[in-house]
């Protein structure tokens, strides 16, 4: 209980990931959240390696957690982007008036 | 190691708590919030378990940049009164129980993975860039990262100009009837369009027809 190990962070970036996910299948109103789960399934992803790269004493695991943050800030910068034209055009950006491409 | 301990299971729950809150939160900007604070608590984990680097970086870029981006569309979108809702749809709820589902299922998936989870006898064997004791976490990163890997890192690099470009490609305007600086006219007018000399007859003055 009071040994913190891999086990645990493991299973903090595993619910955080699901959190993300649940965030991302339930929400219905608003994109801007689904990108903010988006950065919640990263962050999941970036505790996982780094409590790898922590216990197994390899710094590549690091590396590679920088890159991932580097991928995700571009990510969110574009997305952020293609909301903006988005609401710029069609005045909406809820998710359940988002239907053009249904046909 | 108490302590350990103690610190960990605060800051996980905070995080936790914090995550659920940014999917839940009725509010678009309390969801930003609560984003911000989760990305807090984990990099206070990060810097617990020694990599004080990643953790730093976390807060600058997560919380300095990603967040208060996010922050800044949501107030230029006007969005926030905009309520967000989990359940709220009336028209097509069917997909919630499936998505509830196989997000359950892949939950518990990965509790197994991470519950049967040992460690391969060769993996300990097979490290790339040990961890040194002596040097700090920011040197060592830095030992890497500038000579194996920078390769990685110049293509992250474009990555970020690419992101920067195609983000002011696509939210550029041209509006009508502004008033814009001309570089070019600036540029090619010369001192014969600009200066005239004029003889100027004494307690007559001049007239210039402009």
């Amino acid at each position: 209980m009071f040994e913190v190990g891999l086990g645990h962070y493991l299973t903090l970036g595993a619910i955080i990931f699901t959190i993300g996910l649940v965030g991302i299948f339930l929400n219905r109103k608003n994109v801007i959240v689904l990108l903010m789960s988006i950065e919640l399934i990263l962050l999941a992803v970036n505790i996982n390696l780094v409590a790898f790269s922590i216990f197994i004493n390899d710094l590549a695991g690091q590396i590679f957690t920088l890159f991932i943050l580097t991928v995700a800030a571009a990510e969110a910068a574009i997305g952020l982007a293609i909301i903006v034209v988005y609401f710029r055009n069609s005045g909406t950006i809820r998710v359940e008036e988002i239907e053009n491409l249904k046909g | 190691m108490i302590a350990h301990a103690v610190f960990f299971y605060l800051f996980s729950f905070i995080a936790i708590v914090s995550a659920i809150m940014v999917t839940a939160a009725r509010n678009t900007v309390h969801s930003v919030f609560f984003l911000i604070l989760d990305f807090i608590s984990i990099s206070c984990l990060f810097i617990m378990i020694g990599a004080e680097f990643l953790g730093m970086i976390m807060l600058i870029v997560y919380v300095g940049a990603v967040a208060v981006l996010f922050l800044f569309v949501v107030m230029m979108l006007n969005v926030a009164q905009q309520k967000n809702q989990w359940f709220g749809s009336s028209k097509s709820s069917s997909h919630i129980p499936v998505g509830l589902l196989v997000s359950l299922i892949i939950f518990f998936e990965l509790i197994i993975v991470i519950g049967g989870w040992k460690y391969k006898p060769d993996l300990l064997d097979s490290k790339t860039i040990i961890i040194s004791e002596t040097t700090t976490n920011t040197h060592s990163l830095g030992n890497v990262l500038y000579t194996d890997y920078i390769h990685l890192f110049q293509l992250s690099g474009m990555i970020l100009l690419v992101a920067m470009i195609g983000a002011i490609v696509l939210t550029f305007r041209q509006r009508e009837g502004l008033k814009r600086q001309s570089y070019i006219s600036q540029i090619s007018r010369e001192k014969k369009d600009g200066v005239q000399v004029v003889e100027v007859p004494n307690n007559k003055g001049v007239k210039i027809d402009v």
